[in-house]
Parts: C-alpha cells; structure tokens; sequence
C-alpha cells in the first residue's frame, strides 16, 4: 500500500468522527405549527408577548418575503426549500424565562458543557460573557449584572425587547431593513431570539461578549437576530459560535446580525461557524443564509469581520460594513473552508459613502474533496468618498482534483480619487511540502493542518486568543479526509 | 546501521533509475557518495527517506535492523532518519521556530521523552544557533520563505542540528554555496560526528570534503556504485573525472 492510500484510510476513519457535536438533547419543546403564514408571525410574536409595533414590523416584514423569490445568483447548487415545511418557532419548554442561571433546565446545561461552553459563571473562563441560544430561544446570559455595572446591556433579544424597547425600536431594521434581502426578510419575519448589546459613549467592554448558538430540534429552522451598538467611542469585542445535531435533513439557518457603530467607536465581530456540514455523501447539513452588516454611523467608527466557516453544507453569507462616518474604517478578515460536499458562496461588501475612508479584505478559501469555494466581494466609492481606499486579497488553497474555487470580485467606484486593489491567487498543498514535513517527523493530517494554519494566518491572528486556538483545531477537524 | 542490498528502484513512469546499490553504514561513519548529475544521488536520498513516485523494484534496506521500506516517510524521520533537502521547501505563514519545535516534539513524542515548551526550545535553539553562526531572526520568518539559497541550506544544517538524527543524509547540501556557507555547512556536519550518528554526504564536488573528511567515499554511476575507497578516492575524482572513474571500474 502506498503512503497516500494507507494515509487517505487512515483519514477516513477519521471523518467518521470527526463531527463531535451532532448529539441531539432529548427535550420538551414547544413549538409552531409548521409553515408560514401570517398566523405563524402572529404566533410567534404573541408567544414572545412582543408589542405592537414589533407585530407589524414583523408583518411588513413577511409581506415583504411573500413577494420575493429565493435569490439564485450565487454559486451554490441546492435543492428546493419547502419552507412551508419548516418549524419557525421551537423553545424547551420551562415555565417563563429563567431568572437566573439555576433555574435554567439541567439537561439544557449540560448540553452546553458537552458543547464545551459552561454556563455557570463560576466555571467560565475569566473574561468571556455567553448567552446562549437554543433552538429559538436565549437560555441563560452570563456575567450580566458586571456588565450592567459599566452601563452595557448584554441580553437575548426577547429581553431586550421587554427591558430596552426604546433601544431596539431605535436601532431594529436600520442596517439590514426587512425587505433587505429574501433570507433578511425572512428573518425579520420569524426571527425568534439572539443576541442584544449596548455599549454605551466612552465604555471599553472589559470581556469578550458571545453567543453561542445551537440548533436542536428536527425540521427546526434557527432565525436569530442579534443587534450590536457601540456608542460613541466605545468598544466591544464579540465572539459568535454555532453547531448542530447531525441529522440527514437539510436544515435552515437564517439569521440577521446588525452592527452600529457611532462616533470613534470600535466593533469587532469574530465568528466561528461549525454548523453540522453533511455526511461525506453530501447527505444533510445545515443551509447556512446569513445576513450581517455593520455600519460605521460615526466619523472614525471601525468595524471588523472575522470568520471561520468551517461547517454547513451551503454557506451565504457576506458581512459587510457601511462606511458612513468620515475616515471610518471597515475590515473582512476570513476563512472558509469546504471539504466533502460542502458549497460556500461568502465574501464581503464594502460601501464607501464617507470621504478618507478605508476597507481591507482578506479572504481565505480551502477547498478539499469535492467541496466548492466562491469568494463573493463588492468594493463600492460612492461619488462623496475622497480618498478611500481599498486593499483586497483573496487566496485561494484547493486541496485534492475534484475541488473548485472561484473568485467573483464586483469593484464599482465613482470617485477618482479612491484607490482600490485587489490581488488574487490560487495554490495546492504540494507533494513536496507535505513530504518536506513529514520528512521532518509530522504526520500527514499535522503537516496539512501545519500547512493550512500558515495559509490562514492573516486571518486567524485577528481571532480573540482562545477562539483562534479552536479554530486551529477546528481547521484540522474539517479537512480530514481530504487527501486521496 | 544501514544496509542496503542490491537496491533496484523506478519512477513511476518505468525509468529505472538505481540499478542495483550496495552500501553498508555504520554507526559513527561519514560516507560521501559521489558522481555525476544524473547518476541516480538524488533518488537514493530520496528513496531512503520515502518519498512517493519511487517503485522499489529489488532489494531490500534495513535501518537499524528494521525494514526501512515499509515504513511511511514519517515514521522513518520519528525513528532519526533526517535528509538535508537539496531544495528546501517554503511553507508560506508558518513561522520557522514554530515549525522547528513542531518538528522536535513530534519526534520527542515518538520517543516517549517530554514535549518541550516555547521557552525551554528557545534556549536549545539560540545555542545551536550561536554554535553554527546563524543569526537568530531566521526562526521569526517563514519556513524557507524568501530564505537565499545559503539560508535555506544553513536552515537544514539548523533543522539537523536541533533534531540529532541517528542518520543523516545530505543532498548536495553543498550545492551552490560561497566558500563561508560552505565552512558553515561543513560546521555542522562536523558538530554532528559522533559514535552514535551516522551521515551520508551525497555531493558532486570534492570541494565540501575539504572541511568534512569522510571515512568512506563511493562513486555512483549510472545507478550503481562502481568504486569505494577512502577519501583518496575523492581527491582522484576531482583530479580525474568520473569518466576516468567509469572506465577504472
């Protein structure tokens, strides 16, 4: 047996294992009929006991949807979604929300533990404050009373909404609007919980705020929404996570993020996407249509994407920043990886509406086995942006013969004095580096996770320290199997 | 330590390009295997190591009394096999120290004996570095990247120098040096000689055994070892060609 095959078994047996967390908790939920109508809205924002504005904005919302088509422009094979078929609204089902974290289901904390992300604060790593949703709801939100202390609000959504009505009716819908796009609309329709923060002027978030989303129930659609705003100079640094049972369906994911930064303020926005991807076969896996936007409002505003997105089997999504503000600066920094069937269509938009503005773009594609890897970006100069300017890179890493990668960069610019560039490349892991690794004592899979950590290391410096060592992990958890 | 019998092997495309090597290596020996481009060097270091699109075709190694061919590359280099690439390989983002300590822990693992930390490799690196003159700013760059041609090959004698092979085989190490990366090179491997290691210095010129006096000096041609001798044999080559060499045999 040559190297490679007993390599390439050796491999496979791994991928066997390789999705740790498609364990499904055994919970009593409670949930909609499936479909979606205008009932089904209703129901929702009843359940939520939601006012009445928030009703009709999710109306004009699902009006909006009823007259949209599924968008088919990306570079994404799928089959059809019934989405009347779908579940909108899943919860456990618990007396009214808990009051605190011990009153939280047990079997739902240790669902979270399994996950590796404990709840109870005492056992938190030092520095990080999660909320976590499950299925549609926010189970427990921690270290919230330190926060409050500085002024931050960090809640689910659904509290936000109770508590901080003023707030989320200010800010809800005015980075992504409801009729946005068919997902966002989608979303503003049903969305049933996420994730809420305010910092407010001058406040520096002393922790990592996350979130830590997981999906549960079957034929159950996730729609969260979370809304993030940093007031004038302050700054927050927020953690995104996500798994999934593994099941044969497809199931959706839809979810809206909007992120508002004022005068001198700073966003930073990490996300490490590990949704169940489907078998090896291409059978289920999460169908991934995300929305997230960030607008820079304020002169000197800065926000910053960083993603890995390692799971799903379709991913759609393209965080973007709208630079308002004067000299504000917006950044994409990503890795996307698709191995076995996995489609990935993701990239970026950066709209350039203020003067001295500055975006970069560093996207990093693996494509292994017969996954397909779309870099996607618009880099736009409205006629008022003096002096912005643009940096993008995009690589591209393919691994194996069945892969595809492909780069779709729009550049639209109508100021002359912008400067935008973009570079672009595309290698294989070589036979001589993996050999010139192993020659050195490493074993196929390390040399290959050595290899492509290097690839993306401009990306996975920007990640919080204990995200990027997961995601270094992760990286080599998704590409086994991919050498044959 | 090594002995190889009557080894045969192709590329993948059928050529054959060994054609019946015998060689016999001992613990605390330096062999120098001489010849002409194309005579085959290249591949028997490659071979050796285990590098894929070779078919062994006849013969048998054995390293350390076990069937070298048998085992994946990997698994040859955690046993202390070690090649000197004639063209060291870039690993883009993979910063050299990181890569260096991988590699050592790797093989300490493999052994049983403990991993060490950044700053217990740090100290071992930084008198190695100081022992072969290497400045230390080449651990904070990437693997090879952007490297000159001498601090590529000075990063192999380092990659040697940490990992402390049982065996170690050079391929044309000495290949495009000036006279200092050359002494350099020669440092290295003599800092490496001892009763414990061996080393093979495969090479086209006679100019590195100036600074490495090799116990044993081969000359390969066309596939097969024609002519062993001690390092005599090397200055006579030099002197005479491996034409002259070929026709002696």
């Amino acid at each position: 047996m040559s190297a490679s095959s007993e390599t390439l078994q050796t491999l496979r047996s791994l991928a066997r294992e390789s999705y740790k967390y498609g364990f499904i908790t055994e919970i009593d939920a409670e949930a909609a009929p499936p479909g979606l109508t205008e009932d089904t809205v209703r129901f929702i924002s009843a359940k939520k006991e939601e006012p009445a504005w928030l009703l009709e904005w999710r109306l004009a919302a699902f009006r909006a949807w009823c007259g949209m088509a599924q968008p088919d422009w990306a570079k994404l094979q799928l089959t059809p979604i019934d989405y009347q078929a779908a579940t909108y609204y899943s919860a456990p089902r618990q007396s009214a929300g808990p009051k605190s974290i011990d009153e939280v289901d047990p079997e739902l904390l240790r669902t979270y533990e399994k996950l590796g992300i404990p709840l109870r604060e005492r056992e938190i790593l030092a520095g990080v404050a999660v909320d976590a949703v499950f299925d549609s709801i926010s189970v427990a939100t921690t270290f919230k009373e330190q926060l409050g202390e500085l002024g931050i609000i960090f809640c689910s959504m659904g509290e936000a909404v109770r508590e901080h009505p003023e707030l989320v009716r200010k800010y809800l819908g005015t980075v992504v609007p409801q009729n946005d796009n068919f997902f966002a609309a989608l979303n503003s329709a049903v969305f049933s919980d996420g994730s809420f923060a305010y910092v407010p002027p001058g406040v520096r978030c002393p922790m990592e705020l996350s979130t830590y989303f997981r999906i549960n129930a079957a034929k159950t659609g996730q729609f969260e929404r979370t809304l993030l705003i940093a007031d004038a100079g302050a700054y927050v640094s927020y953690l995104e996570g996500c798994t999934a049972p593994q099941r044969d369906e497809n199931q959706l994911h839809a979810a809206v993020v909007e992120l508002i930064a004022h005068e001198d303020a700073q966003v930073k926005y990490s996300t490490v996407q590990n949704w169940y991807p489907g078998d090896a076969e291409g059978r289920g896996g999460i169908y991934n249509f995300v929305t997230k936007r960030g607008a820079c409002r304020g002169a000197r505003s800065k926000i910053s994407w960083t993603q890995v997105e390692t799971g799903s089997a379709i991913t759609w999504k393209y965080p973007s920043c709208v630079l308002e503000g004067d000299h504000s600066v917006g950044e994409f920094y990503s890795v996307a990886i698709t191995n076995n069937r996995q489609q990935a269509d993701t990239g970026t938009k950066m709209i350039h509406i203020g003067s001295d503005t500055r975006s970069t773009i560093v996207s990093k594609g693996i494509s292994a086995g017969r996954g397909q890897n779309t870099y996607r970006g618009l880099v736009r100069v409205q006629p008022r942006a003096r002096g912005a300017r643009n940096h993008t890179q995009c690589d591209s890493l393919l691994i194996g013969e069945r892969c595809g990668a492909h780069t779709v960069p729009y550049i639209e610019v109508r100021n002359p004095s912008a400067r935008v560039e973009h570079e672009a490349t595309a290698s294989r892991i070589s036979e001589e580096q993996l050999f010139y690794c192993r020659q050195r004592g490493l074993t196929t899979e390390d040399a290959i996770s050595l290899i492509v950590n290097g690839f993306c290391r401009e990306v996975l410096k920007e990640l919080p320290m204990e995200f990027a060592v997961e995601a270094q992990k992760l990286l080599a958890v998704s590409l086994e199997g991919s050498v044959g | 330590m090594l002995e190889v019998t009557n080894l045969h092997a192709r590329l993948n495309d059928g050529r054959e390009i060994l054609r019946g090597i015998d060689l016999s290596v001992k613990a605390g020996e330096v062999h120098a295997i001489m010849g002409p481009n194309g005579s085959g060097k290249s591949t028997l270091a490659a071979v050796l190591a285990g590098r894929e699109g070779y078919e062994v075709s006849e013969g048998s190694v054995s390293y350390l009394g076990r069937d070298l061919l048998v085992m994946p590359a990997d698994e040859r280099a955690r046993e202390g096999l070690f090649l000197a690439f004639q063209y060291p390989i870039e690993i883009p983002g993979v910063n050299n120290m990181y890569f260096l300590r991988t590699a050592l822990n790797a093989q300490r693992r493999h052994r049983g004996e403990p991993e060490l930390d950044a700053g217990q490799f740090l100290r071992i690196v930084r008198a190695r570095l100081k022992l072969l003159d290497i400045g230390e700013d080449l651990l904070q760059r990437a693997v090879n990247v952007g490297f000159s041609g001498g601090e590529k090959k000075r990063n192999e004698i380092l990659q040697m120098a940490m990992l402390e092979p049982r065996l170690a085989i050079l391929d044309e190490t000495d290949s495009g040096l000036d006279i200092d990366a050359l002494k350099l090179v020669a440092r290295g491997v003599n800092e490496q000689r001892s009763p414990e290691r061996a080393i093979v210095v495969i090479t086209h010129y006679q100019r590195l055994l100036d600074y490495v006096e090799p116990d044993r000096v081969h000359v390969l041609q066309r596939g097969r070892i024609i002519q062993s001798g001690d390092k005599a044999l090397a200055v006579e080559l030099e002197r005479r060609g491996y034409g002259a060499a070929e026709e002696a045999a």
